[in-house]
């Protein structure tokens, strides 16, 4: 590498510009050279340009902001209603569309490995709450999911993790401790359903759970 | 749209003794497919993998583990314990194609008709149902795919990292071949 090579951000500008003008590259037209560029100039890089690239959603170590939504029309979730055990924050873009699907019912499947750590799951989308009812009425959801609604993404804002100009919620994960610190966060590509690989790694890397005398004391 | 970082999702169990397996042992590609009995896209999968497999031939090794999303398809989880027992019996692979070829009927008793036209021993394939004798092994195959990111059905692993892409015949096949093209 030398003076010639643009720096990492202008390829990423540049890249950005021809993905949104061709759509998905063609065939005989691949963006693979420029990625791979890119992610070779990033990985060199380090922190800064790794930001960048993850478009500030929050950080571990931040506290988690919070909040209080709609669950149902005359239902309420707050985030403090959490306090004392381990939270997974799972912002996603919509209900009904394919990937999303997928994803909460991944998750659901998945939530006795989270209850294993104590951890409560909730959804959060710009979708209404008779909306996320019949969702997840469809897909027998046994988690909450919470319509950031009005005004709209407010709560996503606050977490950085809001998509103004589609007014959609990024595909984002927060997995928060039972202080309420956030202790990991993944921003995925919007089409790529990110699994639950990353949540299990970092409720595992969580503190233990309180010990069984404190649990004594309290009883 | 660049935004996040795609994580490289890999197999954190590899293939081994424990799986079924179609192809030969020694092939330089591997295709692990988590699949579920009752979902139509894993159906729709199903012909597509046996083309590639067609296609490649002794180049391919294909491996099936169970990723059944019970909440949504109630008889997912049955229809993969039903081919663990054939499995017991020396006939996963008969099982696994009856299955997906007849994914409108999955009830117990359509399960105990494959099992009777493949001429298992119903009285031990009965009971290793109801004694949910392979409710264990199923629950691992599923718990191995969540620890290797998989994030729907089916989930494709080749050659141990997830296939992101489309699952068309000549995109699987251009993926699997990708390594030994860039060995040469």
């Amino acid at each position: 590498l030398g003076v010639s090579s643009p720096d990492p951000e202008s390829i990423a500008r540049a890249t950005r510009r021809i993905t949104a003008k061709s759509g998905r590259a063609r065939s005989g037209f691949t963006l693979a050279p420029i990625r791979q560029r890119t992610a070779r100039l990033v990985a060199n890089e380090g922190k800064g340009v790794v930001a960048m690239a993850e478009t500030g959603i929050l950080k571990p170590a931040t506290p988690a902001p919070g909040f209080t939504l709609h669950t149902t029309p005359d239902q309420t979730v707050s985030l403090s209603d959490f306090r004392g055990q381990p939270v997974v924050l799972a912002f996603y873009p919509a209900d009904w569309s394919p990937i999303c699907g997928d994803q909460m019912t991944l998750y659901n499947e998945v939530l006795p490995e989270f209850r294993k750590h104590h951890a409560a799951l909730v959804g959060i989308s710009v979708d209404g709450v008779w909306c996320h009812g019949a969702f997840a009425a469809n897909r027998r959801l046994h988690f909450p999911l919470l319509a950031d609604f009005e005004p709209k993404g407010a709560v996503a804002r606050t977490y950085g993790a809001y998509r103004a100009k589609e007014g959609v919620t990024e595909r984002a994960l927060f997995v928060i401790d039972r202080d309420g610190v956030i202790r990991w966060s993944y921003l995925s590509p919007i089409g790529v359903n990110p699994g639950a690989d990353g949540i299990l790694e970092a409720l595992e890397s969580l503190e233990p759970a309180p010990s069984l005398a404190s649990t004594r004391r309290q009883a | 749209m660049v935004t996040g970082q795609s994580r490289v999702a890999r197999l954190v169990l590899p293939v081994d003794g424990r799986d079924h397996v179609r192809g030969s042992a020694d092939a330089p590609s591997t295709l692990v497919e988590y699949g579920d009995y009752e979902c139509t896209y894993c159906g729709r999968a199903h012909p597509i993998v046996e083309e590639v497999q067609r296609r490649l031939g002794r180049q391919l090794r294909f491996a099936f583990r169970h990723f059944p999303l019970a909440e949504i398809h109630p008889h997912a989880q049955p229809a993969a314990e039903a081919a663990e027992a054939a499995g017991a019996q020396g006939r996963f692979w008969e099982m696994h194609d009856l299955l997906y070829k007849n994914q409108q009927a999955l009830d117990d008793a359509d399960l105990l008709r494959y099992a009777d036209a493949l001429e298992l021993d119903l009285t031990r394939f009965v009971s290793e149902l109801a004694d949910r004798t392979w409710e264990t092994r199923v629950r691992e195959d599923f718990m191995s795919g969540v620890r290797s990111g998989v994030n729907g059905t089916p989930t494709f692993f080749v050659n141990g990292v997830r296939h992101d892409g489309p699952w068309d015949a000549d995109s699987l096949i251009e993926a699997l071949m990708a390594p030994a093209r860039v060995q040469v």
